[in-house]
């Protein structure tokens, strides 16, 4: 879950629960892109693309998720 | 090598204690180890191609429970490895068919990777986000009805500021947005904003104006946090929201795109 307002970002935890938004925003769109050979057709528009439409299907899923109680 | 798994590559570092690694679940359950080359340590794992073979991938992707545990599984590799020295992150589902093939890509592009762990040795990402706060113009509010006035023609001139309050809301607040990414940026090596959030995913927490990413000296985490929390304090119209410290996911593009400062 997302930090609540610099609070304990002071401290930073080694391993905190993160929003699956926050995430997907970072691990789909950002990260440097090698060439898989394997995935080497899953272009880049068509990964965020699937993903978001993946995640729309599901963002009442989702939703509870990011407004549950902080972790 | 058996021909039913292939390799997914989470990272490249500059090397990992491999020991550190025992016992850490990556993607699909499996272990995690090295591929050297280069000078360089690729971060890997074995997948069974049935699921991460290339047809079986992309239609997975779109399978939201699947997409968060893989999502969650590569980061929480990346992550652990991040602890150890500077790392290069790549993008979720880079899959080869053995090690040998991460090898040579470690050959091909040694020098990009090598300058992309220079920009982000000793330094962490930050996540910043903002929401415009509802009503936080209180325009509407500071109308008064005129005495005399008709009861209807009160409900439009209150209804009329009422929008205009909005609009000028929704102003300040972008405007709130672009200040504390410019004042974060120079409190920053580098600074860049991804697509602001679908309010479909985040629900009710308001409409988001900026979705920063800021890359700070791991040893500045205090400072990045005060920085925040005084711009916090400075734009009322704007709520902000602090995440991190992540792994430099968002500033290991070789060609960034997107203006960095």
């Amino acid at each position: 879950m997302t930090a609540p307002l610099a609070s304990n970002s002071a401290d930073p935890a080694p391993y905190r629960p993160v929003a699956l938004v926050d995430l997907l925003d970072r691990v789909l769109a950002a990260g440097v892109v090698v060439d898989g050979e394997v995935t080497l057709s899953i272009a880049d528009v068509d990964l965020v693309h699937i993903s978001l439409r993946a995640l729309l299907c599901s963002a009442g899923a989702l939703r509870q998720q990011t407004e549950g109680p902080p972790g | 090598m058996a021909p039913d798994s292939a390799v997914w590559l989470y990272a490249v570092t500059r090397g990992v204690p491999a020991e550190r690694l025992a016992g850490l679940a990556g993607v699909g359950g499996g272990p995690v180890g090295l591929v050297e080359a280069a000078g360089l340590v690729a971060v890997v794992g074995t997948v069974p191609l049935a699921e991460f073979g290339e047809e079986p991938l992309a239609r997975n992707l779109e399978n939201l429970p699947w997409l968060e545990t893989v999502a969650r599984a590569h980061h929480h590799v990346v992550d652990t490895v991040a602890r150890f020295g500077p790392v290069v992150p790549t993008r979720l589902a880079t899959v080869y068919r053995d090690g040998a093939r991460v090898g040579a890509v470690l050959m091909q592009r040694q020098a990009e990777f090598g300058t992309a762990l220079d920009r982000v040795a000793g330094r962490v990402e930050w996540g910043v986000k903002a929401y415009a706060v509802p009503g936080a113009s209180a325009t509407a509010a500071l109308v008064p009805d005129r005495v005399d006035e008709r009861p209807g023609l009160a409900y439009l001139r209150r209804r009329r500021a009422q929008l205009a309050g909005r609009e000028l809301a929704q102003q300040a607040a972008l405007h709130s947005a672009d200040q504390v990414h410019d004042v974060l940026g120079r409190h920053a090596e580098a600074a860049r904003r991804h697509t602001p959030q679908d309010r479909r995913l985040i629900g009710d927490t308001g409409w988001m104006v900026l979705n920063g990413a800021y890359l700070a000296a791991a040893a500045a985490t205090a400072e990045f946090a005060t920085v925040v929390r005084e711009l916090a304090d400075r734009h009322p119209t704007i709520r902000l929201e602090l995440t991190g410290p992540w792994p430099p996911y968002s500033f290991v593009a070789v060609q960034a795109g997107e203006a960095q400062r």
